[in-house]
Parts: structure tokens; sequence; C-alpha cells
């Protein structure tokens, strides 16, 4: 039997997605109408947002609200990753200690935290290091000149921190395939090796997107810190509020910095997404697929026609050899 | 190399519980160096626990493994077994290399990677030299097109013969393959049996647990037949094959047909 070559392949159609075009356009519109009615509505006041955006108070608020939740996040996932490893160690007492941290963090409000570590000085008013139960003393300092209050603060946000990522690390460890461990084991990785150069690189694939999470959060939870330092975007803004009693305005200047915030780690989240994503198969991104799609099919089209051609000479010569 | 009366390796003895299971009865097995040696046996019989004894991925419960002479996961103190620390663990297991029939391979490295990660982090081999070796391994493996690929845009058998490949790179003395091929589609066995059969006619020391009996007859010197955690049967492949002594073995290789 000889396969006929028709002329003409019968190419599957591009597929028109009615739905999403009419779904983005009620989008549209709707947005622009809530958009002209907040920039037209004078109780907005932007011009006072305008004259707040960059206000020396709400800047130095954002730089401490990014110093804040950067510090507080970096004691957070390393004391997560500790509590994280303890916990999966197979040793009972690192396990009980490690479970009974993140029993008492993740159980006790976090504003009580912070005003625990704020006033630390008034429950024990003097910082001692020595041997407990002997009478040597190394060092001793008023408790509240060796926790100032931003220490405090940052204490009470990485603690606290610690305990909710350290269950976000966990699953990302248990997410890895026991084989990997095996694997490096028979190749002569010593454990900690094999947790540092194939289970946790693994385990990050899981872990970045709930941990992004989280440093969104902690933009937002410094604002609890007011308690006993302040300083923060939200803590500033409403300092001034509270004398100019324009108070919209303000929330608006605050909420802009927080979402410039938010872009930001979102941006640097996709791309350690990508960085972690290295060599796993997953779906492809639909927002690219549709832009490329159209280039895709000309190009599919014209091989296909150019195959077609081919094999259509090729069995003309055939025909003429016979 | 090895004085004459050490066996290259040697199992005594070796019992192994699960709990109450009793999953090895007491194996005794010895191995010559370049030797290949096939181990069959049923579902649950214990062929990959004992495969996994040698390397101390699992303890033993009883008993002794010596590779040249020197006891594997443990040191010897007066008549007492104790237990080595990882590090002199993970340097005894450069000397074991291990295939495994789910190929582990590490999804977020390259094929490259894959091969020189452990040469360089354990052995200290410089990166370049390490590079060199990998794809030496790779060509005698038969993917040298594929170093700069991730592991998952593979075949079955492409892994499986990177796996291997990843194996030879630490230059062990002796590899252990638990049912390589059984994860395979029937296309793809071939290509990674060959690639075994040409590592046993380069003289390594391999035990294989397979179900592949036409690979046990054509490479194999010797067939261990395992039923119920024991050795029923042992010897050259050929008698073990075309006449069985044991039940258990008659019994196995009836069942296969
Ligand atoms: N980690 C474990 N914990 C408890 N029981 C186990 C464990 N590993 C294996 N076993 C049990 O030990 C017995 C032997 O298992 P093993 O994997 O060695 O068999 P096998 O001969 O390799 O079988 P197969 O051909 O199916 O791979 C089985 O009954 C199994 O359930
Ligand atoms: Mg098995």
């Amino acid at each position: 039997m000889k396969a006929q070559a028709s002329t003409k392949p019968t190419i599957v159609a591009p597929q028109i997605f009615w739905g999403r075009r009419i779904a983005a356009a009620i989008l549209l519109v709707i947005m622009g109408f809530a958009f002209k009615s907040m920039a037209t509505n004078p109780r907005f006041e932007w011009d006072a947002v305008a004259r707040y955006l960059f206000h020396p108070e709400i800047l130095s608020g954002v730089v401490v609200t990014i110093e804040l939740t950067a510090l507080a996040m970096i004691i957070g996932v390393i004391g997560a990753v500790i509590l994280a490893l303890m916990r999966l160690s197979g040793n009972p007492v690192l396990v009980v200690m490690s479970t009974a941290y993140i029993w008492f963090f993740r159980g006790t409000p976090q504003l009580v935290q912070i005003i625990f570590w704020g006033f630390l000085g008034a429950l024990y008013p003097d910082f001692v290091l020595g041997i407990p139960g002997t009478d040597v003393i190394f060092f001793t300092a008023p408790t509240s000149s060796v926790i100032g209050a931003f220490t405090a603060a940052l204490l009470a946000l990485g603690l606290n921190e610690a305990a909710y990522a350290s269950e976000v690390v966990r699953a990302g460890i248990l997410s890895v395939n026991f084989g990997q461990i095996e694997a490096a084991h028979s190749l002569g990785l010593t454990p900690s090796r094999a947790m540092r150069k194939i289970v946790l690189p693994q385990a990050m694939r899981v872990v970045i997107p709930p941990l992004g999470n989280a440093v969104i959060g902690m933009l937002k939870t410094t604002s609890l810190v007011s308690v006993i330092a302040g300083h923060d975007l939200l803590t500033n803004a409403q300092s001034i509020y509270n004398n100019t009693y324009e108070i919209i305005p303000l929330l608006l200047v605050a909420s802009f910095w927080y979402l410039v915030m938010t872009t930001v780690l979102s941006v640097f989240q996709a791309w350690l997404e990508r960085k972690f994503n290295k060599g796993v198969r997953r779906p492809p991104n639909l927002i690219i697929a549709m832009l490329k799609d159209r280039s895709l099919r000309e190009q599919q089209s014209l091989a296909m026609q150019r195959s077609i051609a081919e094999s259509n000479a090729a069995s003309e010569v055939a025909d003429v050899g016979r | 190399m090895s004085a004459g009366n050490v066996p290259f390796l040697a199992i005594e003895g070796v019992h192994k519980f699960f709990g109450a299971d009793h999953i090895l009865r007491g194996i005794d097995l010895q191995v010559d160096k370049g030797e290949v040696i096939c181990i069959l046996g049923r579902s649950g019989s214990g062929k990959s626990t004992l495969l996994r004894t040698i390397n101390a991925l699992e303890p033993v419960s009883a008993g002794r493994i010596a590779l040249n002479g020197e006891l594997i996961g443990y040191h010897e103190k007066g008549d007492r077994l104790y237990p080595l620390g990882a590090v002199a663990l993970a340097r005894q297991r450069t000397k074991i290399g291990m295939v495994f029939q789910g190929f582990n391979l590490f999804p977020h490295m390259t094929v490259l990677e894959n091969i020189t990660m452990a040469p360089k982090m354990v052995l200290s081999v410089p990166a370049r030299e390490a590079e060199e070796q990998a794809r030496h391994f790779l060509e005698k493996v038969g993917m040298s097109d594929k170093a700069s690929v991730y592991p998952t845009s593979l075949s079955g058998g492409q892994q499986q013969r990177v796996a291997i490949a990843r194996s030879l790179a630490m230059k062990p003395e002796l590899i252990l393959f638990d049912e390589p091929t059984s994860a395979l589609d029937p296309e793809l066995v071939g290509e990674v049996l060959s690639v075994m059969q040409q590592l046993a006619a380069d003289g390594m020391t391999m035990l294989v647990v397979t179900h592949e009996l036409r690979f046990a007859r054509d490479v194999s010197d010797v067939t261990v037949l395992m039923h119920n955690g024991r050795i029923e049967e042992m010897g050259p492949t050929k008698d073990v094959m075309s006449a069985p002594k044991t039940k258990a073995a008659q019994g196995f290789f009836a069942s296969l047909n």
C-alpha cells in the first residue's frame, strides 16, 4: 500500500477563547469606572497624597520597615531550617525541643510576644552572663542596654517567624523523594552534605511560594512593633495623621509604598522560582504560550507544507523510476 | 591484590529484622573481584534488603560484611561491633556503587552535574578533571550528546544509563544493581543491559538483582537464588539455570514458564 500524500494538510484550527475575551473586556470596563470614581472623588485628597508621598518621615518609615522585614526574615528562615532539621533528626531530645518551641511560639499571640521582648527589662532588670549555680559572672549590664527597642522588635518578629516557617521548611524537606537521599548516600555524601546539596535545593521549589507569602505578611506585621519601638511605615503615617487629621491620604500613601515593596518582592520571588524550578517538568506558562502561539503556528504550517512537497517530489521520482 | 585468604567481598551470617519480621535469615556469600553475580528470587524474598545491607543503607541486625577485609558499617572492638560514624560510613560507600530501580538522578542538576557532583565533593577531584572523566563515562554509556540536559527530559533507559555513569565516576570497586531494568518499557531494557554487559566485560565486580534471565545466563558467573530470606541455591550460572538442585530453585524457574 502507498500512503497518499495530499497537497492540502488538515490543519488544526487555532482555538479562540471567547469566554476569556469577554471576561477581560468586562473587567476592563469595571476597572475603568472604579479608577475614574476614585480619581475624581475630592474626599480622597489626592493633593495631600502627593504632598506626603516622599515626606521624609514616610521614607524613613519605609526604610525601617524594610530593615525590620529583612532582618526578621533572616532570623526566621535560619531558625526555621534549624527547627525543621531538629524535628526531622530522629533524635528524641531535639524533636521534643523543636516541637515545644513551635507549640509555644505559634500558640501565643504575636503582640504579646512583642510586648514581652520590649519590656524584658522590667521582668529581668539585669542581664547577667555567668555559670548558673555558681558565683562566676563574666558580664553584667542593664537588660535595656543589651536589648534595645529595635533588637527586641527583631527578636519578637524573627523568633515567631521561625516557628511558622519551620513547618514550611519541613514540608519542603518531606516533599523530596527518599530515593534522592539514598542515591546521595550511596555516592558517599554524608547526611549533612546530602541535605545541603541534594535535599534543600529541591525543597526550595516547594518552600519558596509560602515563604514569599510570609515575607509579604512580615512587611505588614512589622507595624505591630509600634507598641515598643515604632518608626515603621504605618506607624509613621499614623503619627502624622494624628496631628493633621489627613487620615485617608496618609493611609493611601502607606498603601502605595506597601504595594511597591510587595511588587518588588513578587518579581524577586518569580525569579527565584525560575531558578529553583530548573529541571522540573511543568505545564507551560499560558500567557507566554499565547504570545508565542501565532508565530509558532505559522512556522508549523510552513514546515508541514514543505514536508508534503518533499514527499510528493520523492514519490514522483519513485514513479518515474518504475 | 587482596592477600590469598582475604576474600574480596565476604558476607557472613547476615540477619536482618524489620521489627519482628525476620527478613534475612543467615546469608553467607563470597564474591571474588571481577565476578558478576545475579540474585534471583520471588518478590519479598529479601533481594533488595541484602543488596542494601552491603553498602549499609540498611544496618544489619547480626553478621558481618567485609570488603577487602574491611568491615562495612561497623568497627570491631573486642568481640563487639560498633556502628561507624557518618564520615567513615560515607567514605566506605565511595567504594561501592549502587544503581536503583527508580534511577534516582538528581532532577535539579544537569546530566553532567549529576556525574561530577560526588567526585568533586567527596573525592576532591578538580572540576576540570571531574568533567573530563564524566564525559568519558557518558561516552561509555552512549550518552555523550545529553551532557547538558536535565534528567526529566530523558527516557527511562537514558536516565538509567546516566545513573550507571554517575556510579562509575566514583571509581567503585563493586557496583550493586537493584532491578535496574524493572521500571523500563520493554524496548528500553536492551540498551541498559548492553551497557551492563560491557561493564562486566571490562572486569567490574557486579551484584545484580534482576528478573532478566537472559541477562543472567549470558553475563553472570554465579547465580544466587533467594527464598524467604535465605540463599537456597548458589552456583555457576549455567548449572543453576540448566539443572536446579533445590526445590526452591526448581519452583522458581517453573513459576516463570
Ligand atoms: N524498610 C522496611 N521496613 C519494613 N519492612 C521492610 C522494609 N523493607 C523491606 N521490608 C520487607 O522485607 C521483605 C523483603 O523485601 P525486599 O525488598 O528485600 O524484597 P525483594 O526480594 O527485593 O522483592 P522485590 O522483588 O519485590 O523487589 C518484604 O516482605 C518487605 O515488606
Ligand atoms: Mg526489591
